[in-house]
């Protein structure tokens, strides 16, 4: 009932060697230089990790969405920026097989699952409609067969590395119904028109990519329009509940990473004559933070099994997102005050841990928009 | 991983909310206000087979698993957390440390009754001055041929005024502390069995505990459970399951508790809406259902665990204080959200916020969660 | 900036600390446990000048300020807060009179309170209508020169024993809200006016609290209370005035529990040694005890400020919100620290928690009070 298949745990395995191997000793060196990690990415592609819940016959492990929550768990316990971006990736080369047609499953997704894509991007958000989709502003004008995209875009992680991005657009002005006229499009990396702003100077996840985009008569062919006119809303929807599957994993993941380094400097430090795990203050902040990463891990694989299952996750996605993000960021909070002062530098990763964890409320729909949707679940 | 329900687990449960909604939740405030202990109630799921859910049927037991016994117990206290209680100390309490220590003699007479229900079980380990903490037992069982002379007192004994027999924990030798502590199983109709008038409590009221004297208690070797000095074993063994039990009933009474909440906040109206459409009662509602659902996958994680035959003193500590956290959380926001109805004796919301309360307190206050969980931890 | 009390009120918290030891805590618990009115108690409390503290002595009060009252209310609610919420019951039932009542009538009512040790009730809430006071259905036809009252008021502390309400009802269209609401003060011999059903509470099991009926009461002008619609803001201010005596229901119920709790933690043992000896305790007794302090210096400002005349619905707020939270919390850690006993009725401690539940209920729910900070802090910044 509660055990990975072994496929499953192949994946954890293969995730959690490579984090604990190589990332854990590169990522505080990434995140001091904001250095994208595309040699990371390059590795974790050739790993079988940039198309887990992809088919086969696009590059992809076809090992499901409960293996894919937990390789992003472990990633993240590695490096968060790292498994944000890989994220980002599997939610769009996923997207496209579920929506795109052949042709632009066999264009797209193969480049992302075999890492000659570095990166692909989801270009939703903009300056004044984050959470709330329905209000976007970025126009796709009908143009002969094709579309010229105009408006833009915010916060889009690897946006400038995209090899691919999938850019929302409204094609149809309706007051009434504002989420009716949003299609989704497949935009290449390098179009011209698309240009990639300045790179966000952010809190935490530093070594990833976050940028503004702008979009000057971007024309793309018919063949560039994701699923139908008209789709848009339902397509980020869809992907929106996957992707908060990921967050919440990624979430559980810099968690983990910052109870470890708790425990050890729990044991390591002194005071009063002993080790500071001695001391019940402190254990009993180990023992809830503990408590509460097991349950936000088995609400997230429940999601996770829910929607591998094709039944209805959303309920399950948001409590996911919101119960796991927010308790990892206790987490990280404890860790940080375990430390005392070592916690607020950053020789010691507790600081990075609680820098990183904290856009995970928030990105993805904040934790007010996941109430929203679990109260209106609540209510039917 | 499968996190669905076996046919079997769904159709117990849903037996369990169809009883609870009929026998239980329409007189379960009469039940509290009136102390008494639902006699009849007990006796029919009994007959239903949750004398002892998850105890082999060749010892009279339903032959289930102890994730069906989880889901029985939420259904049941949810309809009422006293005859949820009574049953979890029977099943998890009384028959598990017989079936798992008994002899076959042992439980011919003292397991087959119970786990059948045609008898009623309760568990004896906390004393007035030791109760999370059972090395400080004080009871002792001298020996005296073949039998021991049982001396002390045990209060808070669940289901102490009406039990047929008790597991009783006593002390063998004071010297070894934990290890000088020894188990055995006793009828209550044993002379120098002595029982004191019923707890007066904030809550369970339906539930009768009491404290009971033990005096020159005349008990034979056969009666022992185990070998000398294994009674912390079996205790704390015995525990690990009961906190399952206790995780049970917490989400139980939470889920009651938000049930009301929720259909409440459609009724209710001001500033001329129904209330669940102002945010700040809707994200209550939201952290609620949320907490209640990890509550549950932690409680049936720990009792899968048990199935597999696996440890789960760390899984079954994070099940019952998460779950009896939440529990008290979720039943003071369903007063809150209620108003002054939720603090009126007219609904029922007040007494699952009473009911909730000693969830965090019996087998092993939250700080004794914590700091088993802790030990597990630093290992 | 000074912290420290007058002689006078010294002298005042001296008396209802020594009546609350010997007169209140021995039978709190039967009380409560029988839901027996404090009759006996309410009249000695009377005598001892304990009840209606904030009457002007023109009115044979004594005349007392918000600040006064609290620092005497934290004690008998120390003791225990049903009895708290009773013998501050009247001072509610007086605060519309003293706000917007004639001269005429605070004689006559304030006056009946002050000759002999009677009760006063404010009704103000209906079954459908509590904290949203502009919600009320209670209907006031205007017939000639007279009004007729007609509806039901829930939740009325003292109603059974109240020899007059102050009551507030609506004339005009109920989709006016606020605009038509009216305050009245009405006898109880007046024909039409019964008392309903007695609550049977959780906590604050002492505290008399009742449905009030009005069938059809014949009032005039002489019972009107201010001017017609101008009862919302009656009741607004009579909330502002009165909140803070919650919060110091808040700090008397928390200084309890922590009094209680100090103790057992220091008798009780635990793996060889006293419960008090582990941090996990200590640090819960810490937080309590900041909690209470807090509080204290909250509902001391919001008092201070009211005496100054300087009345802020926000600082109000603040005090009553933040202090029946905070007792909520210590209570129920209170009742943690006595573990298994914490949960009979052999220590005080399980009543705490019950008691201080109402706080975040009665007298505008902490939600509420949420909605006044935060509509107080938005207004700040226009």
């Amino acid at each position: 009932m509660f055990e990975p298949s072994e496929s499953q745990r192949l994946i954890r395995e293969t995730a959690r060697n490579y984090a604990q191997g190589s990332l854990t000793r590169i990522a505080s060196e990434l995140d001091r230089e904001a250095r994208f990690p595309a040699a990371q990415l390059g590795e974790l592609a050739e790993l079988g990790l940039m198309g887990i819940n992809v088919p086969e016959a696009y590059g992809g492990a076809a090992a499901g969405a409960v293996a894919h929550a937990l390789a992003m768990k472990e990633i993240a316990q590695g490096c968060a920026s790292t498994a944000v971006t890989m994220g980002v990736n599997n939610m769009v080369a996923e997207t496209i097989c579920r929506f795109g047609t052949d042709a632009q499953k066999k264009r797209y997704v193969p480049e992302i699952t075999s890492g000659r894509f570095v990166a692909a991007s989801f270009a939703l958000s903009e300056a004044q409609s984050g959470s709330d989709a329905g209000a976007l502003r970025t126009t796709a004008r009908r143009d002969g067969s094709g579309f010229v995209l105009n408006g833009s875009k915010q916060w889009i992680t690897s946006g400038d590395r995209a090899g691919v991005l999938i850019v929302w657009a409204r094609t149809e002005q309706s007051a009434a119904k504002p989420a009716k006229g949003i299609s989704a499009f497949l935009v290449e990396g390098g179009a011209k028109g698309l240009h990639a702003g300045r790179h966000e100077d952010k809190m935490g996840l530093r070594a990833s990519s976050t940028v503004p985009l702008t979009l000057e008569d971007v024309r793309v062919p018919a063949t560039a329009l994701l699923g139908n006119v008209g789709d848009g809303f339902r397509i980020a929807l869809s992907a929106l509940d996957g992707g908060r599957i990921g967050i919440a994993s990624q979430a559980i993941g810099i968690a983990s990473a910052a109870l470890e380094e708790s425990l050890q400097y729990a044991k390591d430090r002194r005071t009063f004559g002993q080790p500071i795990a001695n001391h019940q203050a402190i254990r009993f902040m180990l023992a809830d933070v503990a408590t509460e990463l097991e349950a936000a891990r088995l609400l997230v694989l429940r999601a996770a099994a829910f929607k591998e299952a094709e039944r209805p996750f959303t309920r399950e996605a948001s409590m996911a997102k919101v119960f796991a993000t927010e308790k990892a960021n206790h987490a990280c909070d404890v860790a940080v005050q375990i430390h005392g002062g070592y916690g607020y530098v950053s020789e010691f990763a507790a600081e990075r841990h609680y820098r990183d964890v904290r856009v995970t409320t928030i990105y993805e729909g904040t934790s007010e928009v996941q109430r929203f949707v679990i109260a209106r679940e609540a209510l039917k | 991983m499968q996190i669905d329900l076996s046919e079997e687990q769904r159709l117990l449960r849903d037996t369990c909310r169809e009883f609870a909604d009929k026998e239980l939740r329409p007189n379960a405030k009469k039940w509290d206000r009136e102390h008494r202990f639902p006699a009849e109630a007990v006796k029919k799921l009994f007959e239903l087979g949750l004398g002892g859910v998850a105890v082999p049927s060749e010892w009279g037991g339903a032959g289930m698993d102890n994730v069906s016994y989880a889901l029985a117990i939420e259904e049941i206290s949810r309809g009422c957390a006293s005859t949820g209680v009574t049953l979890s100390v029977n099943n998890s309490l009384y028959c598990d440390p017989i079936a798992k220590y008994g002899t076959d003699g042992q439980k011919e007479s003292f397991l087959t009754p119970y786990a059948r229900g045609e008898k009623l079980g309760c568990f004896g380990l906390t004393e007035p001055q030791a109760g999370s903490d059972a090395a400080e037992q004080r009871t002792t069982a001298v020996r005296k041929g073949d039998s021991y002379l049982i001396n002390g007192t045990k209060n808070w004994i669940t289901n102490g005024p009406v039990a047929d027999a008790i597991v009783l924990f006593t002390m063998t030798d004071l010297s070894k502390g934990t290890k000088g502590i020894t188990c055995f199983v006793v009828e209550t109709k044993t002379p120098g069995f002595v029982r004191q008038k019923a707890d007066e409590k904030l809550g369970i009221c339906a539930s009768p505990s009491c404290t009971i004297f033990f005096e020159n208690m005349e008990v034979p070797i056969s009666q022992r459970l185990g070998q000398e000095g294994d009674g912390f074993k079996i205790a704390m063994s015995t525990l690990d399951g009961g906190r399952i039990g206790i995780g049970a009933q917490a989400i139980g009474i939470g889920r009651a508790a938000f049930e009301e909440a929720r259909d409440y906040s459609k009724i209710r109206k001001t500033f001329d809406i129904p209330i669940f459409q102002h945010q700040a009662i809707q994200f209550m509602l939201a952290d609620m259902a949320t907490a209640l659902d990890a509550a549950r996958l932690l409680v049936l994680r720990a009792a899968w665990l048990k199935d597999q035959g696996k440890r789960h003193t760390r899984e079954s500590s994070m099940a019952k204080l998460f779950a009896s956290e939440a529990a008290n959380r979720v039943a003071d926001k369903a007063v809150q959200i209620h108003g002054g109805m939720g603090y009126s004796k007219e609904l029922d919301v007040e007494r699952h916020f009473r009911d909730a309360r000693i969830t965090e307190i019996y087998e092993g206050t939250s700080e004794i969660q914590r700091l088993v969980i802790s030990n597990l931890l630093l290992k | 900036m000074d912290f420290s009390i007058t002689e006078e009120q010294r002298q005042l918290v001296e008396t209802a600390r020594k009546f609350t030891r010997e007169r209140i805590i021995p039978v709190a618990q039967k009380l409560d446990e029988h839901g027996t009115f404090p009759i006996d108690i309410c009249k000695e409390g009377w005598e001892l000048g304990l009840m209606n503290v904030e009457i002007p002595s023109e009115y044979g009060g004594l005349g007392l300020s918000c600040l006064d009252h609290v620092l005497m209310m934290e004690e008998i609610n120390y003791g225990c807060a049903g009895i708290g919420t009773t013998l501050a019951g009247n001072n509610l039932a007086c605060m519309p009179l003293l706000l917007g009542g004639s001269e005429e009538q605070k004689r006559h009512y304030l006056g009946m309170l002050t000759e002999a040790p009677i009760f006063a009730a404010y009704a103000c809430s209906e079954p459908d209508a509590g904290s949203d006071v502009a919600g009320m259905r209670t209907t006031v036809r205007k017939v000639g020169d007279e009004y007729v009252m007609t509806g039901q008021k829930r939740w009325i502390t003292n109603g059974g024993y109240a020899s007059w309400y102050s009551v507030f009802g609506r004339i005009g269209d109920p989709k006016d809200r606020h605009k038509g609401v009216t305050c009245f003060v009405v006898p109880r011999d007046l024909p039409g006016v019964s008392v309903g059903k007695k609550e049977d509470k959780l906590g604050q099991r002492a505290s008399n609290t009742t449905d009030v009926l009005f069938e059809e009461v014949k009032l005039t002008r002489k019972n009107l209370v201010g001017g017609e619609g101008e009862g919302f803001k009656i009741a607004m201010k009579t909330f502002d005035r009165s909140r803070p005596w919650i919060a110091a229901g808040a700090t008397g119920i928390m200084r309890r529990a922590l009094d209680e709790s100090r103790r057992y933690a220091l008798e009780r043992k635990a793996f060889g040694q006293p419960i008090a000896q582990f941090q996990a305790i200590q640090f819960m007794l810490a937080e309590m005890a900041m909690k209470y302090e807090a509080t204290r210096l909250l509902m001391l400002k919001a008092a201070w400020s009211i005496g100054e005349g300087r009345i802020d619905a926000i600082e109000s707020s603040y005090a009553k919100a933040f202090g029946a939270d905070s007792a909520m919390a210590v209570a129920t850690d209170a009742v943690q620290i006595f573990g298994g006993y914490g949960y009979t009725k052999e220590y005080p401690v399980e009543k705490l928690m019950r008691d201080a539940k109402l706080l975040q209920i009665y007298e505008g729910t902490s939600q509420i009070q949420r909605m006044v900070i935060a509509r107080n802090l938005l207004a700040q910044g226009a």
